[in-house]
């Protein structure tokens, strides 16, 4: 490797590999980036969500500085980047991997060049750079693939190749820029997986940039919610998931919750037979016998109408749609005070009719 | 045909050849460089210079909408400046070059255009210097495309040597002048024109040959 100033030696070992302090940034009158202020840690998965023009890529490029903030810090390892110019920048760019939705990966090289680019790029030797290559690859499980070319690929091999030319330069830092949306369901767990395996075995930091939940849930312990440039929710991915504070992350999370079915919906009407109740719990209350325990209390069946127990970060989550076998104000109250010590939140939704 | 004919059939053949090519080459070596130039101090481009890029272009499309037979013209002194004369296959490839440098030029540029950004931003995310982004990610990544630009440059290279034969260059165009037309020899006439179509047959065949080789997308 060169010897550059963001080498090993001169990089700190300890402390946030990122801190972002009062970063804003905007293009003409149009805010992208107000005033954030993040700390990525040394060795974690960290998901950043947001929809689509919530600033997400512009905080990516303000991290590897092809963008610069009008105001605010932008420590990488404990090396402040704000003010650098160009060629300073390009040894920090090289030890930060990035992956993206469409790979970009060069059409006319192998596998085995597109990886090696990176080592080119720092000025590694031939021989060195082949010997990193075929371990990269190995890694990846794309070994017997190093002379293809992309156009050869499926999408999850290309992103494979994407994942090996990122780690390439034993980066300090690998940023995901919505690295599974152009991949289909099962290729994108393969990917989570070797994203998870490469956290975990190599102990690098790894920012997931996304607008898909379901990507923060499998793999990241740590979630920020980007919502027109400002940082509106941050914390454990299972707390945010489970507890969702704004409205824009209550619309991020919806689609991996259940929500009630059209014809449950159809017939939910504000009195009726049976009172209709939402329940979320996390962690071991995901896994009680809550049925049971809420039949005993009315004396009459309860009924399991909707809903299920997923999985956040290993922790049990779920959200029940249950019908209670009365409408009784009384008994009702009761059900939900019992709850309320065990549950994230116990809602009456209405009353549907026992034949629902 | 007599074997006389023959002979000069070749020799304008070997003309032709001669200055197609070199010119081809020149205009590649001097082209692709200038096309790299437009493409990247465009706004938005690796070395914006917007001053320098409209100045250029500018060049570009004027030496391009002058017709090749004024151009012809209109280089003698330059011509005669470089190669000490006027006539002869090397003075026409001094007008030749001039023409196809700026067609090639534009050529390149549009392959050079269709080399997917995200290239460039990955390769920037890397910590390319702006030098390693032209020379790893634009030249390998266009090269397909520049090639069949440049056979399309050198097939029309073959047609404007024709004209050039027309003051004296040498070549099959000439050769084709003074027997075919001026001497009314209708048999030397389709003999030059059948061997302009072979040549530029081959020639296409082997730039889609090579293009399609180099291409791996």
């Amino acid at each position: 490797m060169a010897d550059t100033a963001f080498n090993g030696a001169d990089m700190a070992q300890t402390g946030p590999i990122v801190a972002l302090q009062g970063v804003s940034r905007r293009f003409g009158d149009r805010p992208a980036l107000q005033d954030i202020t993040a700390t990525i840690a040394r060795g974690e998965i960290i998901g950043l969500i947001g929809r689509s023009g919530a600033g997400k890529s512009t905080l990516i490029r303000v991290l590897n500085g092809l963008d610069r903030p009008q105001a605010g810090r932008v420590v990488i390892a404990g090396q402040d980047i704000t003010d650098l110019d160009e060629a300073a920048l390009q040894p920090i760019r090289r030890r930060i991997g990035m992956i993206f939705q469409h790979f970009n990966l060069l059409a006319q090289r192998t596998v085995a060049e597109n990886v090696a680019l990176p080592l080119k790029i720092a000025g590694q030797a031939p021989a060195a750079r082949r010997k990193r290559v075929l371990e990269l690859l190995d890694l990846v499980g794309l070994a017997d693939k190093a002379d293809q070319y992309p156009a050869q690929l499926s999408g999850g091999q290309k992103q494979r190749v994407g994942i090996a030319r990122a780690l390439a330069p034993d980066p300090v830092l690998l940023l995901s820029d919505e690295a599974t949306s152009a991949l289909d369901p099962e290729t994108t767990h393969s990917i989570l997986d070797l994203l998870a395996r490469v956290n975990r075995d190599l102990g690098l930091t790894i920012l997931m940039i996304t607008h898909e939940m379901e990507v923060v849930r499998r793999i990241a312990g740590r979630v920020l919610v980007l919502d027109a440039g400002r940082i509106i929710e941050e914390g454990p991915v299972a707390r945010v998931l489970a507890s969702p504070r704004g409205d824009t992350t209550k619309s991020l999370v919806s689609g991996l919750s259940p929500s009630l079915p059209a014809d449950l919906l159809a017939r939910l009407a504000p009195t009726g037979e049976q009172a209709l109740l939402r329940v979320d719990l996390t962690g071991t209350a995901a896994r009680l016998p809550i049925l049971q325990r809420i039949s005993r209390l009315t004396g009459t069946d309860a009924r399991l109408l909707h809903g299920g127990v997923g999985d956040v970060q290993g922790e049990p989550y779920a959200r029940f749609f249950i019908a209670l076998g009365t409408a009784d104000h009384a008994t009702v109250a009761q059900v939900t005070a019992d709850l309320h010590p065990l549950a994230t939140a116990v809602e009456v939704l209405g009353h549907v009719p026992h034949d629902v | 045909m007599s074997p006389m004919m023959f002979d000069l059939l070749l020799t304008g053949l070997w003309e032709t050849i001669v200055m197609t090519g070199v010119s081809g080459a020149l205009s590649f070596v001097l082209g692709l460089p200038l096309a790299l130039i437009l493409f990247t101090t465009e706004k938005g481009g690796i070395y914006e210079n917007v001053a320098l890029n409209r100045i250029l272009g500018g060049i570009v499309n004027a030496l391009r909408s002058v017709p090749f037979i004024i151009l012809l013209v209109a280089v003698i002194p330059l011509t005669r400046l470089i190669v000490g004369t006027a006539i002869g296959i090397s003075a026409a490839i001094v007008p030749l070059t001039i023409a196809a440098t700026p067609y090639f030029a534009r050529i390149a540029e549009v392959s050079l255009r269709e080399v997917d950004r995200g290239l460039i931003d990955a390769a920037r995310a890397m910590g390319a210097s702006r030098w390693t982004i032209v020379r790893e990610v634009l030249v390998p990544e266009s090269l397909p495309g520049v090639i069949s630009g440049f056979t399309v440059t050198l097939v029309t290279l073959v047609g404007a040597s024709a004209m050039a034969g027309a003051v004296g260059a040498g070549g099959l165009g000439d050769l084709a002048i003074r027997y075919g037309y001026q001497r009314f020899e209708t048999g030397v006439m389709i003999a030059v024109v059948v061997v302009l179509i072979i040549l530029v047959w081959g020639m296409q065949g082997a730039g889609d040959w090579l293009a399609r080789r180099l291409n791996h997308r």
